[in-house]
C-alpha cells in the first residue's frame, strides 16, 4: 500500500534550514491500522503530510498503491487526495459556511460524482456515522464529537483506500473520543487501511502496529500480534 | 450545485468584506455609468449629425460646372465646362450603376405672392426623383412633383417648410394657388421640417420647386446648374463616380483625369470622413470611460487579494479533499466577475435611467438638437460588457493565480 526509503524533509535554507525528518523507511500494508506516537516536533505531522500527498520530500521514495508519487504534478497529486486518500484532522477543518451535507459532499464533487449518486452517498455516509438527522446543520451548530464524525463521513465520501487521521480525538472529551474510536475500529474491520497519530492511549491500544517516532527518525517499530481484525 | 456553491461562497466573502465590496461595486457603477453614458451622448451627437447630414441627402453625388485645368486634344485649359439637360438622359443610358438622377436648374430672385403677401424667394425646376435624392419629404396629406406633372409641364409648386410659414402662416397650402412672377402655381405639397447642415444656394426649407419642365418652359435655361444621383450600390460608388465622369468627359472632350472639370460634390466620401471623425471621437470617449472602470477594476483585485488571503486557510482544506489549482482560479474569477457584474449591471441600469430621462425631456434648440439626445445602441452594450468581463477576470485571475499556487500544507496550517 505505502511504501517509503530514506525519506528527508528539511524546511527553510541556510542556517534557518531545519530538518524535520532525517531519514525515516516504512511500509504500510492494506488493511493495516497503524498508531503513530511520538512528541511534538518529531515528525509526525510532516510524515504524515508526505503519506498525504499533501507535501513532498526533499529526498527519498515514495510509492503508492505501487506508483512512485515523486514525478506526480499537482493535479495529479489532487487526485489522488480526492479519490484514495480520507483526512481527519485534529480541529476537523469543516467549512464553517456550509451544512453538514456540503461538507461531506465536497470530495465528491471534485471528482465529478453527479449530483443524485452524490446525495444518495452523502445520506448513506450520514447514516454510517449517525449524523442523518444534522444534515442541515452548520458546523457551528454541532458538537465536537459530531464535527468530527462529520469530518470521518466526508473522508469517506470518495471511498479512499487509505485515511489519514492527525491527533482526531484530540480536541475532544473521552466520551466522543470514544465514539470515534468504534468508528475507526468499524472502518478497520470494513477492510480500510487507517494511519493515525495519536497520543490517545486508547487508540494506540488499539492500532496493530505502533510507529515512535523521536527527532525526525522512526525510535521502534512495535508489532503487536494477533490483533488482525480478520481473526 | 457547483455553480450553487459559487454564489454561496460569493455571499459569504460578500458578509465578510460588506463594506469593501460594496464601494467597489460602486466603483465599478460608476465607471460604467460613465462609459455607457460617455458614449451614449456621443452616439447621439452622431446620429443628429448623421440626420442633418442626410437633411441634403442620403448616399448622394451633386455634379456641376467646373473649369479645366489640363489641355486636352489641342484644347487649351481654362474651358468652362457646362451640363445640359441631355446629359440626364446620356448618363442614364451609358452608367448601369445609377439608380436615381435629377436635373436641377434654379433661379433665385422670384417673386412670390399669396393674397395680400409678397416675397422674393428661390426657384428650382427639378424631376420626381428629386423627393427621394435631396430628402423633399412631403407632409401629411400632400405630395413631391410627379412624372405626369413633369410630362405635362404643369404649374404646380411644391413649398419649403419655412417658405410656406412666411408665404401662408398657419393655413394650409396645400390646394392654393400662388403667383409666382405673376404666374399661377398650385400648391401640391409643403415640405416635412428637415434638419440640414450642409447646403448650397440656402437651405431646403426656404425653396420652392416646380416640375422641370415647366421651369424649362417659363425660363428656357441654357444650361444645368448641376445634376444629382444615387449609385445603386454605395459600395460600388466610387467606380459610379468614374464612369460619371469619364462619360461626360468623353462628351465635352476633357481630360478624364482632370479633376476640375467638373465639380462633384460626394456626400458618400463626406459621411465616410463624419463617420472616422467621429470614430474617432467615440474611441477617445470609451478610453476616458475605461480608465475609469480600469480604477475600478485595482479595487476588484485588491478585495480577491484580501479574500484570497482570509480564505487560505478554507483552500488549504479544499486542496486537502482534491480541489484543483483550476477549481480555485475558478472560483475566484467567478467571484471577480460576479462583483464586475452586479456593479456593471448596476452603472447600466443608471445610464439607461438618465438616458431615458432625456429622451422624455426631448429638448429642442441649436444646441440640444445636438447634445441632447443621448442613444444607448447595441455595440455600446456589446463594449462595456467586454471591457466589464476583462476587468473582472484581470482582477480576478491575478489573485486567483496567487490563491491557487498556496501549498497546501501551507495553508492548511494558516490561521
Amino acid at each position: 500500500m505505502i511504501r517509503m526509503k530514506n525519506i528527508k524533509k528539511i524546511y527553510g535554507a541556510g542556517s534557518a534550514q531545519v530538518e524535520a525528518i532525517k531519514d525515516i523507511s516504512l511500509e504500510v500494508e492494506r488493511n493495516e491500522f497503524l498508531g503513530m506516537i511520538g512528541p511534538s516536533g518529531s515528525g509526525k505531522s510532516t510524515l504524515m503530510n508526505i503519506i498525504g500527498c499533501l507535501d513532498v520530500p526533499t529526498s527519498g521514495e515514495y510509492y503508492f498503491e505501487g506508483e512512485s508519487v515523486e514525478n506526480f504534478n499537482h493535479n495529479q497529486l489532487a487526485e489522488i487526495r480526492n479519490e484514495k486518500i480520507g483526512f481527519i484532522f485534529q480541529n476537523f477543518n469543516l467549512l464553517p459556511y456550509a451544512s453538514t451535507f456540503e461538507n461531506v459532499e465536497i470530495p465528491m464533487i471534485f471528482k465529478g460524482v453527479k449530483s443524485k449518486a452524490r446525495r444518495a452517498r452523502v445520506m448513506e455516509l450520514l447514516d454510517r456515522v449517525g449524523l442523518a438527522h444534522r444534515a442541515s446543520h452548520k458546523p457551528n451548530e454541532l458538537s465536537g464529537g459530531e464535527m468530527q464524525r462529520v469530518a470521518i463521513a466526508r473522508a469517506l465520501a470518495n471511498n479512499p483506500s487509505l485515511i489519514l487521521a492527525d491527533e482526531p480525538t484530540g480536541n475532544l472529551d473521552t466520551k466522543s473520543g470514544d465514539e470515534i474510536l468504534a468508528v475507526f475500529e468499524s472502518l478497520w474491520k470494513q477492510g480500510h487501511t487507517l494511519v493515525v497519530i495519536t497520543h490517545n492511549p486508547n487508540i494506540s491500544a488499539r492500532a496493530q502496529r505502533i510507529v515512535k517516532l523521536k527527532d525526525g527518525m522512526i525510535d521502534n517499530n512495535k508489532e503487536k500480534k494477533g490483533e488482525s481484525p480478520l481473526f | 450545485m457547483k455553480v450553487i456553491f459559487l454564489f454561496r461562497l460569493f455571499y459569504q466573502e460578500l458578509k465578510r468584506q460588506k463594506k469593501r465590496i460594496t464601494l467597489t461595486i460602486f466603483a465599478l457603477a460608476w465607471g460604467t455609468f460613465s462609459i455607457v453614458i460617455l458614449l451614449a451622448f456621443g452616439e447621439g451627437l452622431k446620429r443628429q449629425m448623421i440626420k442633418s447630414t442626410h437633411g441634403l441627402g442620403e448616399g448622394i453625388c451633386i455634379v456641376s460646372s467646373g473649369q479645366t485645368l489640363k489641355p486636352y486634344k489641342g484644347l487649351a485649359k481654362g474651358r468652362i465646362i457646362m451640363l445640359h439637360e441631355e446629359d440626364i438622359e446620356l448618363l442614364q443610358s451609358r452608367v448601369a450603376g445609377i439608380e436615381l438622377i435629377s436635373p436641377e436648374c434654379d433661379r433665385s430672385r422670384n417673386n412670390m405672392t399669396y393674397e395680400r403677401k409678397s416675397l422674393t424667394e428661390r426657384v428650382i425646376g427639378v424631376s420626381p426623383s428629386f423627393e427621394e435624392l435631396r430628402g423633399y419629404y412631403p407632409q401629411r396629406g400632400s405630395r413631391f412633383i410627379n412624372s405626369l406633372d413633369l410630362k405635362n409641364k404643369k404649374r404646380v409648386v411644391f413649398l419649403g417648410t419655412e417658405l410656406k410659414k412666411r408665404l401662408f402662416g398657419k393655413e394650409e397650402a396645400v390646394g392654393k394657388t400662388v403667383l409666382i412672377n405673376s404666374i399661377p402655381f398650385l400648391v401640391i405639397g409643403v415640405m416635412m421640417d428637415k434638419i440640414q447642415n450642409s447646403m448650397y444656394s440656402g437651405p431646403d426649407v426656404d425653396k420652392a420647386a416646380i416640375p422641370f419642365s415647366t421651369y424649362q418652359a417659363i425660363y428656357g435655361d441654357k444650361y444645368l446648374r448641376r445634376l444629382i444621383y444615387r449609385p445603386k450600390d454605395l459600395s460600388q460608388a466610387e467606380t459610379v463616380k468614374k464612369e460619371v465622369y469619364k462619360v461626360l468627359s468623353q462628351k465635352y472632350e476633357f481630360d478624364p483625369s482632370d479633376s476640375q472639370a467638373l465639380e462633384i460634390w460626394d456626400m458618400i466620401e463626406q459621411e465616410k470622413l463624419m463617420n472616422n471623425i467621429f470614430l474617432g471621437i467615440e474611441a477617445f470617449m470609451g478610453i476616458i470611460g475605461g480608465l475609469t472602470l480600469i480604477v475600478a477594476g485595482v479595487g476588484v483585485a485588491n478585495i480577491m487579494y484580501v479574500s484570497a488571503k482570509k480564505r487560505t486557510k478554507e483552500i488549504g482544506i479544499k486542496m486537502a479533499l482534491g480541489a484543483k489549482k483550476r477549481y480555485v482560479l475558478l472560483q475566484f474569477v467567478s467571484e471577480a466577475l460576479m462583483i464586475a457584474f452586479i456593479g456593471g449591471a448596476l452603472g447600466v441600469l443608471l445610464s439607461f435611467a438618465i438616458v431615458g430621462l432625456f429622451q422624455a425631456l426631448n429638448l429642442k434648440g441649436e444646441v440640444a438638437d445636438f447634445l441632447a439626445h443621448p442613444v444607448i445602441s447595441l455595440d455600446i452594450m456589446i463594449l462595456t460588457a467586454l471591457i466589464l468581463g476583462a476587468v473582472g477576470f484581470l482582477a480576478g485571475v491575478f489573485p486567483a493565480r496567487k490563491a491557487a499556487s498556496a501549498k497546501p500544507v501551507e495553508a492548511l496550517r494558516y490561521e
